[in-house]
């Protein structure tokens, strides 16, 4: 039996359990309010999410503090998920850290048979619940009348309502559990019944401390369980035990599962009332007949999508602004007022540019989240996963793949913060892998300079723009990159996981303010620490390497130009600009350039380009800058006057235009394939949890780029 | 006759309704089960996806989503 509730001194642990779509969320938001931290479990790529609820202590009333674990949403405790997986590891081993003094059951009040499937599997456990009946309101429309205290006698614990939504039932949650739960009084599913005694006792005698039915559990499941972890000779000597007596897993699994639903639905016929009259066609089920419609369902789909990127598109830009007027302004301040040198430089230049990349994606994330989180919360994703299912499957995605693979075109990170939402840790996987091969809004600038440079904006068949169908080909390759790789993908990623597609299609609900805050909230976060050290620290590398070089080489750039002659040949401004373009050539960022040269000469690529595509890798965007220095612009912000450089430079050997038609589109397809975004590659290595996903994306896509880009230089050369 | 009667879920058309029978074992057959797919459940086809798969079923009170593949491990006594 389970150990009494934890009081003063040790921490009091509660675990939050529930069916998926049960409105667990939510209750764990009405609960912790912001208190809440995300973490992970050991070894394992599920989100571990706690927070802390203030009580009062029934007898003192001092405050006393419950921290609450919320379990990711699952049907049963049986492990054949990660996420059972780990739910199974903090509710069945007792060693756990994690193990809890007391569980808080969510079941879905209009579909109590499931909710209470595992929920009975908790109690059997022995451990100390309290049931909450969430959504009654919706249950009362579908005619559903449930006795509580009739349900609470019947299993023989704590049951009341909850409106996580209008906060109702909160309070007396709290009360009951400030005042210690008991471990429940009964088993319901007597195991002796389905295993032979001897068996049992044979295994009681290694845990000692587990009900029949957590001595049932760890009959049956062996691997990926922390206890036999620990202790690996006791996983031998049950799997010896089997043999010995002819145990057969399935089928007692089967037999079980059948009497626990046979139960079950003895007490649901006699707590739960059904009142016909009123049970009348949902209106979940009329909504679905336009949502699912075969023409008006993809209709309505593309019609959300194409409302979220303009409105994404529309509001984003404001706020980025805005972030970007705010650092350059801080810039400006700094140089006017810090005194010039070294760690102003590093300050500015390399710490202050770094945190301004990191900061100016948050409106874009914020936005994109919003929209991910209300498509999930209303239970539209499901239907989107329905109606893309068939489409998706052959290339190894599933229909929840879409709306991240889509969110791409905006930008790769929230994208890939998105994929939670993929229920296949495979499909999962692949989505994260391909994602960035959508051409996101940073790639828009590159394209924008180099298309104007190298694409005639003639008219073909009088209509077309060409450069605007070049840049249209940009897009469409990037999503036929995306598709073709995660073709090829599939056949290569092994996940230890089996993948079901069976999901349950939840009834529609009204948005939650609280839930899309709080998802805005986590994503930012995770994106502002995780992702924004790395960020921030690559930024400081490509600093230096771009403002440094060996020593004496910088002064004696200045010294050359800072002679009579150039002083009247050239404005102050043109001055500053030939020495800025001098010295990023002579940089270490220079020097790497000139290393990669050989790499990159049979694309087409000098090692001007080679300085740019190193930059780039803060932002492709920054290809733009990198090229307005080095080709010493009057005016870096301006791409006209960058285009005009870029278009007059010539071989100095050869004497031939450097950006002809080959190399620009060389570049263009290196810039379309190639992984240049740090932002992304952090997101990749906090989202799969292994530094060995982002190093093979890095990979593949470089290898990619650079033979899609020598075919078609050679080529069109 | 009642022979007849018996096919599997992935058979069935929109609207059509059945009871299951009993799920070919195996670790799908268990996942079918804890989400309420247990034999002698009633089971109403809801609708199928455009494309064709996957589709929509009625059971235990609410809407399970599953392949064509998956539904053939269902058995079922099909209604008339």
């Amino acid at each position: 039996m389970k150990k009494k509730q934890a009081r003063a001194g040790k921490p009091f642990k509660v675990a939050l359990l529930g069916n998926p779509n049960s409105g667990k969320s939510t209750l764990f938001n009405a609960l912790t309010g912001l208190n809440q931290h995300t973490g992970n479990y050991p070894g394992v790529t599920v989100d571990k999410i706690t927070g802390e609820a203030i009580l009062q202590d029934d007898k003192s009333g001092a405050p006393l503090t419950a921290y609450i674990l919320d379990l990711p949403g699952t049907y049963s405790l049986y492990p054949k998920t990660l996420d059972e997986e780990v739910c199974y590891n903090v509710i069945c081993d007792d060693k756990n850290p994690d193990c809890p003094d007391a569980a808080i059951i969510v079941a879905d009040a209009t579909n109590l048979r499931r909710s209470l499937f595992l929920a009975t599997q908790v109690f059997d456990l022995g451990i100390p619940s309290v049931l909450v009946l969430n959504m009654i309101d919706f249950a009362k429309a579908k005619g559903l009348h449930i006795d509580e205290e009739k349900l609470s006698r019947s299993l023989g614990i704590p049951v009341l309502s909850t409106n996580a939504r209008k906060k109702t039932g909160i309070e007396a949650l709290k009360k009951i559990l400030a005042s210690g739960l008991r471990p429940p009084g009964k088993t319901l599913i007597d195991v002796k019944k389905f295993i032979e005694p001897a068996l049992l006792d044979e295994v009681r005698l290694m845990f000692p401390s587990k009900t029949g039915y957590g001595l049932y559990q760890a009959v049956n499941n062996q691997t990926g369980i922390s206890h036999f972890k620990t202790e690996p000779q006791k996983a031998d000597k049950i799997k010896e035990l089997i043999k010995s007596y002819h145990y057969e897993k399935h089928k007692v699994q089967t037999a079980m599962t059948i009497e626990r639903y046979k139960f079950i639905n003895d007490i649901v016929r006699d707590c739960v009332l059904v009142n016909e009259e009123e049970k009348r066609k949902s209106l979940s089920a009329r909504i679905d007949r336009a949502l699912t419609h075969r023409v008006w369902g993809y209709f309505i789909f593309l019609l959300i999508l194409f409302l979220i990127f303009q409105s994404i598109f529309f509001i984003a830009p404001y706020p980025m602004k805005a972030i970007e007027f705010l650092f350059v302004k801080i810039s400006e301040a700094g140089r006017n007022y810090l005194p010039p040198g070294e760690l102003t430089s590093l300050l500015i230049n390399g710490i202050l540019a770094g945190l301004s990349g990191v900061v100016v994606f948050i409106p874009q994330i914020a936005l994109l989240f919003a929209f991910i989180a209300i498509l999930e919360d209303t239970g539209y994703m499901a239907r989107v996963s329905f109606l893309m299912d068939k489409l998706m499957r052959p290339v190894g995605l599933n229909g929840r793949s879409v709306i991240p693979l889509m969110s791409g075109v905006a930008c790769a990170v929230p994208a890939i913060l998105g994929t939670r939402v993929i229920p296949g840790r495979k499909e999962r996987l692949i989505t994260i892998l391909v994602t960035p091969f959508m051409s996101c809004s940073a790639r828009l600038p590159v394209y924008t300079l180099l298309i104007s440079l190298v694409i005639p904006a003639t008219h073909t068949y009088g209509y077309f723009n060409l450069q605007g169908i070049a840049l249209m080909a940009l897009y469409l390759l990037g999503f036929i990159a995306a598709i073709s790789v995660a073709a090829i993908l599939k056949f290569f990623i092994r996940v230890k996981e089996k993948s079901y597609f069976v999901m349950e299609m939840p009834l529609y609900h009204l948005p939650k303010l609280s839930v899309i805050g709080v998802s805005i909230y986590q994503k930012v976060k995770v994106f502002l620490l995780e992702a924004g050290k790395i960020i921030v620290i690559i930024s400081i590398i490509l600093w230096f390497m771009a403002s440094h070089s060996m020593p004496g080489v910088f002064s004696r750039i200045e010294k050359q130009y800072n002679n009579r002659d150039t002083v009247q040949k050239y404005t102050p401004a043109q001055l500053n600009a030939i020495v800025s373009s001098d010295k990023l050539k002579s940089s270490f960022a220079g020097k790497a350039g000139r290393v990669i040269e050989p790499v990159i000469k049979p694309l087409g690529f000098d090692w001007k380009i080679g300085i740019a595509l190193i930059t780039s890798f803060a932002a492709r965007e920054v290809f733009v800058g990198t090229m307005g220095t080095l080709y010493s612009a009057d005016s870096q912000d301006n791409t006209m006057s960058i285009r005009q450089k870029m278009a007059a430079a010539t071989d100095p050997h050869t004497g031939k235009k450097e950006y002809t038609a080959a190399t620009g589109i060389s570049l263009m397809l290196f810039y379309a394939f190639a992984m240049q975004c740090m932002s992304t590659l952090a997101v990749v290595y906090h989202e799969t949890k292994k530094l060995k996903w982002p190093i093979i994306q890095f990979a593949f896509m470089g290898a990619l780029a650079w033979l899609a880009s020598f075919v078609a230089y050679h080529i069109i050369k | 006759m009642l022979i007849a009667l018996l096919t599997s879920l992935d058979k069935l058309k929109k609207g059509e309704r059945g009871t299951i029978i009993s799920l070919n074992e195996g670790e799908q057959a268990l996942k079918f089960m804890e989400m309420g797919c247990t034999p002698g459940e009633e089971v109403v086809v809801d609708s199928i996806a455009p494309l064709g798969d996957p589709m929509a079923i009625i059971v235990s009170g609410y809407k399970l989503v599953l392949r064509r593949s998956e539904a053939a491990l269902i058995n079922i006594e099909k209604s008339l």
